[in-house]
């Protein structure tokens, strides 16, 4: 993470008077670092975007050409790439339309790119309902960006950074700039910063990958050369848990990613699918040392604390709730695989699904009000989402091949989960919380599968 | 890699098996003639020290030559059922329906045979992989799997073989026989399989 100390991003032009004095007031919470809770009180006054609608219109957004400031050819480039970022990112989201710039009727590169420069019913008038302006300096190899996102019916500022970096981080400063953009809508901060880790097949063995939110610059971080599956970040996102069969049978690994260290659990049978706890150093995996498969939590270095389940038969795939106090899971108890809830603090135990006799792969939405998972039914295999009380099943995948293993981005807009929708290879798709705008995210040789989602966000 | 070796192992084993079999065939066929003279010899240098006639001498020769290609012949047999045996109890697969563990009566009588043949090779220990179809979650793939080689082994373990003898690995859906995304390679590909360690 050179670039945050290479990046150096300050707030500018903050005109009070077109300022949302409640919008105002909830970043202030925010800076001031009140309790999450509190803050979320506060912007939940906020008329944001709900973007976990499947019903969301999407926002038509307008970005016309930047500014340039000295007009070099080297930063007409910049411009030209930082703006195809930017309109990549905000198309990426699902909920921003960008619009055609052949209907535009103004050039703030040539007229100005501050409010005062702007004659917002030039943008209204082609069905703009946000804008964004953008100025680009190069100085030697380092490049300053200008970035403004305007409301265009109430012709006000709704933020405005600027950034400054070296030319080849200008991914990463637009991206930091669509947060804002993101903050500034739905009060989240969005996708923009996450990763994906997911498993590959592109060299013969499944190891494990990691790319941007958008499937750009995916690495192999694996190399066991061995069958490696099940990818989990930590809620920091500074560890992933992973099981491999680099011993010959399926045992958990536990890696720092920046660091080359971390621990193995290699107990007796199966050491499996983890999922890190919110906000802790701890990891709930299914394993089978007893004789029988149970869901244990334990500690990030591997030692367990306790169990969590205590039944005969397959209990598997844990995934915690966002506050890390309750785990949903798959058990077959009751003679098929179904989900069930388990309070960590209580023990109290609850069956989440009841339709079809096989639901799966659960996934608990950021917002914890929702829970994603497999279900199948008349022999395909799809997604759903259902209500943590159980109600409102929805199916968000149909008619596409096989669909697994739901992963939530950290904004709980979006969904990521692997198809055969193409050919009968399984890879890896995106799609809104809703299951809507479904499509492929990375082009990658083999097959891929196996998505999780890094929750951070800023 | 793990599976790689397997495959490996497999063909290895396979082709050896082949070439194995073929050899002694043809030794069987070359060396009849060869026994006969030796055994000629012997009864020849044995000439001075008896009093038996020719005809008697070639009619013992005879018997004694006979009965000890009978020897090698039921010897060999003995090589190649042990050898057939060992081969079935490495191909034949025990199979499963979708999302159970359950041991099929079918399943039963396999594995019946294959304690049997485990009593009779005390020296041989046993990896037993649990498989699924590719249907179904990964994870819970991985557990299916797993109850399945344990069904089996359970299964071995309360016929009476020594539990150290038997150890057990799941692959989940990671290791189809039949790579096709239909019932039939399904059906295959749902399946606990015995190697020898």
């Amino acid at each position: 993470m050179v670039l945050r100390n290479t990046l150096k991003a300050m707030r500018f032009t903050m005109v009070k008077q077109v300022f949302s004095r409640r919008l105002c007031m909830a970043v202030l919470a925010l800076f001031f670092l009140l309790p999450p809770g509190l803050g979320q009180v506060q912007a939940d006054d906020i008329t944001y975007l709900d973007i976990g609608n499947p019903f969301i219109r999407k926002i038509p957004l307008a970005a016309p050409k930047f500014k340039l400031f000295t007009g070099s050819d080297a930063e007409k480039r910049d411009a030209e790439t930082a703006r195809r970022i930017l309109k990549e990112a905000l198309d990426f989201t699902g909920y921003i339309k960008i619009i055609n710039e052949r209907s535009f009727m103004a050039n703030p590169a040539e007229e100005g790119i501050t409010g005062k420069d702007l004659h917002f019913p030039d943008w209204t008038g082609i069905g703009a309902e946000l804008l964004v302006t953008g100025g680009v300096k190069l100085e030697k190899d380092r490049v300053r960006l200008y970035l403004r996102l305007f409301d265009t019916i109430e012709e006000k500022l709704l933020a405005g950074k600027v950034y400054t970096g070296h030319r080849e981080d200008l991914r990463v400063m637009v991206h930091r700039f669509c947060s804002e953009i993101s903050y500034a809508l739905t009060g989240k901060w969005g996708i923009f910063r996450s990763k994906i880790a997911f498993v590959s097949k592109s060299k013969g063995n499944k190891e494990i990958y990691m790319c941007d939110f958008d499937g750009h610059n995916p690495v192999k971080i694996t190399d066991h050369k061995s069958i490696t599956l099940s990818p989990a970040f930590s809620s920091d996102s500074e560890w992933i848990a992973y099981t491999s069969y680099d011993q010959g049978k399926p045992d958990l690994y536990i890696r720092n990613i920046r660091e080359k260290r971390g621990s193995i659990v290699n107990k007796e049978g199966m050491n499996i699918s983890p999922d890190w706890r919110p906000g802790r150093f701890e990891l709930a995996a299914a394993m089978s040392f007893s004789g029988d498969q149970e869901i244990y939590l334990l500690t990030g270095k591997g030692k367990i604390i306790k169990k969590v389940t205590d039944s005969w038969g397959i209990d598997v795939s844990p995934a915690f709730s966002p506050d890390g106090k309750k785990i949903a899971f798959v058990s077959k108890r009751a003679g098929s695989p179904q989900i069930y809830i388990k309070s960590l603090e209580t023990g109290e135990l609850r069956r989440l699904t009841f339709k079809g006799n096989y639901n799966t792969s659960p996934a608990w939405s950021p917002s914890g009000e929702r829970i994603a998972y497999v279900g199948v039914e008349n022999g395909s295999i799809n997604i759903f989402t259902i209500r943590v009380d159980g109600g409102y099943p929805v199916q968000l995948t149909k008619d596409a091949g096989d669909n697994e293993d739901p992963a939530w981005s950290p904004d709980g807009s979006m969904i990521v989960f692997t198809s055969s929708r193409e050919q009968g290879i399984l890879r890896l798709y995106v799609m809104t919380a809703g299951g809507g705008e479904q499509r492929r995210l990375l082009k990658l040789k083999g097959s891929q599968m196996d998505p999780d989602w890094s929750m951070v966000s800023k | 890699m793990g599976k790689r070796i397997g495959v490996n192992l497999l063909t290895a084993l396979l082709v050896a098996g082949l070439f194995f079999t073929v050899s002694c065939a043809k030794k069987t066929v070359v060396s009849e003639p060869e026994g006969t003279q030796v055994e000629k010899e012997e009864a020849t240098s044995g000439e001075t020290g008896t009093k038996m006639t020719e005809d008697e001498m070639t009619a013992a020769e005879k018997a004694k030559q006979r009965e000890l290609e009978e020897q090698r012949l039921k010897e060999q047999r003995e090589q190649e059922a042990k050898k057939a045996a060992k081969a079935r109890f490495v191909n034949k697969k025990i199979h499963f329906e979708f999302d159970s563990s359950v041991l099929t009566a079918q399943a039963r009588e396999i594995l019946k045979e294959k304690a049997g043949w485990l009593e009779n090779n005390q020296g041989e220990d046993v990896l037993i992989e649990g498989h699924c179809d590719e249907r179904g979650t990964t994870e819970y793939n991985l557990a299916l799997g797993e109850r399945r080689a344990k069904a089996a082994r359970d299964f071995l373990i309360n016929m009476g073989i020594a539990p150290d003898r038997l150890s057990y690995v799941s692959f989940g859906e990671e290791k189809p026989l039949d790579p096709g995304h239909n019932p039939q390679a399904w059906s295959k590909n749902r399946r606990a399989q015995f190697v020898i360690k």
